[in-house]
């Protein structure tokens, strides 16, 4: 940004079929966006059928949700959201040119990704060797309408399964950038991959807001 | 390689600039790329064809007495995953786009070239789990993959033709990611909006429905699979799933990928008809709103593939009052295309001749589009060999001519050859009439009620069968013949000049083939798109 | 006969099958029309302004005027289709109060038919010519789809619901009945023959099947022997809801929303009972999922639709079951 353009015409990050610095950068995030935008969609058919479902199963969606935990779901909630602000915080210190900063701030976005992960874990556990709750021959739930609660948690292992390996995803994108951050490679002069990386970051984040009040919070409204 | 054994004097070009496999397999410019999903796409189009051989050889009685029930539904199974996701969709943008849009809009390369050659390795490796799942025994859900029987009535390899589309599917999405990118950050100065050829603008609208419909026939696929895999139930009429979902969820996308595979093909019409009318294009603005709106109405559209699947009765309305909505402005770009040619200076060069077709072809395949949106009529015709008709008309008919005509035009930028000119003729008519008299009877089929899908059927559809399958075995040798005399101008055919038919539009400013970044420098462009007022008129060929 | 062999018009047996031809005629001419005129216009351009020596081309840039011209003259055609169409599908769609009931189970690679009478047939489907009738539809496995080329109707047939087709023949003859959804390996063998026949020799077919009950009898003995009987009591004292004359009525639900009593409420009533409890009831039915077939639901719904005999068609049509004494030669035409 506070490059000069003679700078940005020498910089040995511009790649050969870009004009400047500029029009390089404006397509690398323009990109990433509509990236964000096929992923919206990816999971849009999904919520879609949580929705559908929802209105036509009430009852089963009432009672599915009633066995959400609702205070892991709560925890994971805050984690993921410090998640976001360090890697938020990372981008800015990229900007800045503070190498260290940077990288311990990516590492403390990895952290928090990976509690997300051991916590949604701990969860999986739960519903699935405890409970019992994994669709399918093994499926248990002892009270009414058992088939649309087992498709209830059919949407709840699709939907946090695939925002899940978002997760995974993303860490080991943060991992890679975090790398090459030690090495000193992002700077205020070239910083598009971080920028890009905490987009996507945030998307995955912005999912699991969704996903939270859907599967945790509307029944603690409604229990009785 | 084209110019390999040629005389020494060649220009340094991109074909010749290096040598050997790893110099194609890793490369990232975009007109090798192109090259290569030429490869790949004409190598899966003759293995859809293949499958569309058997079918016909199959109705040519009205007993199953070629293949087996089981192998049939395989057969018209995998033709339709295999044309539709492996060589409809990549052909126009990932060929031609890929070689052209850049160059058009005065670029050196498409916005991320890595991404660009990502894309055609996560083709063949759809591609190679395709033909897993075609030699491990095959598929028989139907393209369209319908549950529940596809996750729970079937033990084909439904899993591995699901992940085979989808991983192609991300093909599709990246290519269609670049390209909007490209095209709004990579323009040229002066190369404006109103200035892009149509045939970017069919592509740009074509990339958006490659970006927001692909991803969710993306996740309903893999739904499918995991359903399959881990019983989850989302589609599980047993557990009170609703079979419709699956279908809104898979017309969401296959309904605008019809437009994917049509679009293109309009932008390569355009190019052709202006030029071998040496004219303007009649109604600029109109034609590159016409792709737009196609564009987005197309998302609205897709239960009309539904309406006697039981949905509700006002549904199904508003659907057939908004498809009709569509056929608006693709009536628009007939008409326009039509009134191009007032006027002009009319060549009948190869080119032209396929765009005759496509004109002619998707005329028809449009209106009797007309027909399937009428609701009363769609009651008895969906389902049947109308249908069957219908989408061959605008696929084979539209897309597959619209993309022969564009090889013509752009093959001497491609290759730098000159393919012979009466035999490029001749095949275009025989491809022309073989169509005709593949599908034309479909049609007369469709309204007697033959069911698609049929394996046997009652013996008074056979005439009509037969004339069918006639038509497909001219059609073959139709298609085959362009590919033979391609091949043999590459190396025998003559060089060609950089301007062969005195076309408008950047890339036949530049040498053929082009070099490796398209231009010397940066072109500037002052000039509005087809401005053939500016350029002298070609010799009549012989 | 020639038409037999090689037919290029399908056989038009049904009171829709001639509004469905007369709007397909109508389009054919229309489309016809401008199909043809865009191919005149093209040969004529293409030949009047070939390239030739001494002929410039002129460049036109356009014209707003024309280009609004065929934007919205075909739009209005489309609408006048749109509306034709939608007229049509309307009436498709409205199956007619007075209706004949036919139960269909479709299953891979088959059709099962249940009169209200008793008769079951299978692949086949005995009707009389002049009589509305309402067919009745689900499937025990995948998407099937009635469809009747004769009669212009098609309809998909789901697994877990209830799809309604409904038509009036005209003509009496044996017409083909096609699965028309890819329904898997023996698809195009599920086939049938739809026997349309004079309303005297469709009663005297419907007699000549032996003594069996009719279809709600047969529903009222299952609704017997699984206890049913026990909570949903002819009076108000009942655990669960009194069954008599709810068919067709609205149904307030606990939850606070109303549905309306149709065929596919009962059914999921019985399969899934929690989901949509009766207001003022508690949720202690037990499914009988898996434990009556697709046919013996059908005789069920039969039987709690012959609880309120007047609102949406008569469940029985005791006209109908007349035994009738003109013997004919139904079975074999």
């Amino acid at each position: 940004m506070a490059d000069s353009p003679v700078l940005a015409t020498h910089n040995p990050d511009l790649q050969h079929h870009f004009a400047t610095m500029e029009q390089q950068t404006e397509a690398a995030i323009m990109g990433m966006w509509v990236f964000l935008i096929t992923e919206i969609m990816f999971f849009g058919g999904m919520f879609a059928g949580y929705m559908i479902y929802r209105f036509m199963y009430y009852q089963a969606w009432l009672e599915g949700s009633q066995h959400m935990d609702f205070w892991w779901g709560t925890i994971n909630t805050v984690v993921l959201l410090c998640s976001s602000l360090t890697m938020a915080l990372a981008v800015r210190a990229t900007q800045l040119g503070l190498r260290k900063t940077t990288v311990t701030l990516l590492m403390f976005t990895i952290l928090f990704g990976l509690a997300f992960l051991g916590i949604k874990a701990i969860e999986y556990y739960g519903h699935i060797v405890v409970d019992h709750q994994f669709p399918g021959p093994g499926f248990r739930f002892a009270g009414a309408n058992s088939s649309q609660v087992e498709m209830f948690f059919s949407f709840y292992f699709a939907m946090t399964g695939f925002h899940a390996l978002h997760m995974v995803i993303g860490v080991g994108l943060v991992a890679f950038i975090a790398y090459e951050a030690w090495k000193g490679r992002y700077g205020a002069h070239y910083y598009t991959p971080v920028e890009n990386v905490g987009l996507y970051w945030h998307f995955v984040d912005i999912v699991w807001i969704y996903l939270y009040p859907l599967f945790y919070l509307i029944s603690h409204i409604h229990r009785k | 390689m084209a110019s390999t054994a040629v005389a020494a004097p060649e220009r340094e070009n991109y074909l010749n600039k290096e040598y050997g496999i790893g110099s194609w397999l890793f490369t990232t410019d975009h007109k090798r790329i192109a090259l290569l999903y030429l490869i790949t796409i004409t190598f899966f189009f003759f293995i859809g064809g293949f499958f569309a051989l058997l079918i016909r050889l199959e109705l040519l009685t009205p007993e199953g007495d070629l293949l087996l029930p089981d192998t049939y539904n395989k057969m018209f199974t995998m033709h339709g995953q295999v044309m539709i996701f492996f060589f409809l969709i990549p052909a126009v943008p990932a060929v031609l786009g890929n070689f052209l849009i850049p160059i058009m809009i005065g670029a050196k390369d498409l916005a991320f070239p890595r991404i660009n050659l990502l894309s055609w390795y996560l083709l063949v490796i759809g591609g190679l789990m395709m033909i897993y799942t075609i030699l491990s025994g095959g598929v028989d859900t139907g393209w369209t993959f319908y549950t529940p029987l596809s996750t729970h009535f079937l033990d084909t390899h439904v899993i591995a033709a699901a992940l085979a589309i989808f991983v192609a599917g991300f093909s599709s999405i990246l290519t269609g990611l670049n390209f909007i990118v490209t095209i709004h950050r990579m323009r040229a100065p002066g190369m404006t909006w109103s200035r892009l050829p149509l045939f970017v603008w069919a592509n740009y609208a074509t990339a958006i429905i490659q970006v927001l419909g692909t991803p969710v026939l993306a996740i309903t696929l893999m739904l499918v699979a995991l359903e399959r895999v881990f019983n989850l139930g989302i589609f599980n009429p047993q557990l009170g799933g609703d079979p419709l979902l699956f279908q809104h969820l898979f017309w969401f996308y296959s309904h605008p990928a019809v437009y994917i595979m049509i679009l293109p093909g309009m932008g390569v019409v355009s190019e052709i008809v202006t030029c071998f009318a040496h004219k303007r294009i009649f109604g600029y603005k109109f034609m590159a709103l016409a792709v737009i709106a196609i564009a987005v109405l197309g998302f609205l559209v897709w239960a009309h593939h539904m309406f006697v699947a039981g949905i509700s009765l006002y549904a199904a309305m508003v659907f057939s009052l908004l498809s009709y909505f569509v056929a608006v402005p693709s009536a628009i770009k007939v008409f326009n295309w039509t009134a191009t040619m007032f006027k002009g200076s009319v060549s009948f060069s190869t080119p032209m001749l396929y765009a005759f077709g496509f004109i002619g072809l998707f005329t028809m395949g449009g209106l009797t589009g007309l027909f399937l949106a009428a609701l009363g009529i769609d009651v008895h015709v969906t389902d049947t060999y109308f249908v069957v008709a219908h989408f061959h008309y605008i696929m084979v008919g539209g897309m597959v001519m619209a993309y022969m005509g564009g090889m013509h035009f752009w093959w001497p930028k491609i290759s730098g050859r000159l393919y012979p000119e009466n035999w490029g003729r001749l095949a275009a008519l025989i491809i022309f009439i073989g169509f005709n008299l593949t599908f034309f009877p479909q049609f007369v089929l469709g309204y007697l009620g033959m069911p698609r899908r049929y394996w046997q059927y009652s013996p008074e559809f056979q005439v009509l069968n037969v004339l069918s399958t006639a038509g497909a075995t001219i059609l073959a040798v139709g298609y085959l013949l362009p590919m033979v005399y391609f091949l043999w101008s590459m190396r025998y055919g003559k060089h060609a000049p950089d301007n062969p038919w005195n076309a408008a539009g950047l890339e036949w400013k530049i040498s053929s083939p082009p070099t490796t970044f398209n231009f010397e420098e940066t072109p500037v462009v002052t000039w509005e798109a087809y401005n053939y007022d500016e350029i002298p008129e070609e010799v009549p060929v012989g | 006969m020639f038409s037999n062999t090689f037919p290029l018009w399908p056989t038009r047996a049904s009171t829709i099958s001639g509004q469905v031809d007369a709007l397909f005629i109508f389009l054919l001419l229309l489309c016809g029309l401008m199909c043809v005129s865009i191919f005149i216009a093209i040969v004529v351009f293409a030949i009047r302004y070939r390239r030739r020596p001494g002929h410039v081309a002129t460049q036109i840039e356009g014209s707003n005027a024309v280009e609004f011209a065929w934007t919205f003259i075909p739009a209005g055609i489309f609408l006048v289709i749109f509306v034709w169409g939608a007229y049509i599908y309307f009436l498709e769609r409205t199956p007619p109060k007075d209706s004949m009931d036919v139960y269909t189970v479709a299953k891979q690679w088959m059709w099962k038919f249940q009169h209200t009478e008793g008769q079951r047939e299978i692949n086949e489907l005995h009707i009389p010519v002049g009589r509305d009738v309402r067919v009745i539809m689900t499937s025990q496995d995948v998407i099937h789809s009635f469809y009747v080329p004769a009669f212009r109707i098609k309809q998909d047939v789901l697994p877990g619901r209830y799809t309604i087709a409904w038509f009036r023949a005209t003509k009496a003859g044996t017409y083909h009945l096609f699965c028309a959804e890819y329904c898997g390996t023996n698809h195009s063998g599920m086939i049938g023959d739809v026997v349309v026949m004079e309303p005297a020799q469709f009663q005297s077919w419907l007699s000549g099947g032996g003594p069996m009950g009719s279809l709600s009898q047969t529903g009222q003995g299952i609704f017997q022997s699984l206890g049913c009987s026990t909570c949903h009591r002819m009076d108000t004292q009942g655990r669960g809801p009194n069954l008599m004359g709810i068919f067709g009525k609205p149904v307030l639900l606990e939850d606070g929303r109303t549905v309306t009593a149709d065929e596919n409420y009962i059914r999921e009533s019985i399969l899934s009972p929690a989901a949509k409890v009766v207001s003022g009831f508690k949720p202690i039915m037990p499914t009988f999922q898996g434990i009556v077939s697709e046919e013996q639901l059908n005789a069920l719904v039969a039987y709690i639709k012959s609880l309120s005999p007047q609102p949406s068609g008569p469940a029985q049509t005791p006209t109908l079951k007349v035994p009738d004494a003109s013997k004919a030669d139904s079975r074999q035409r």
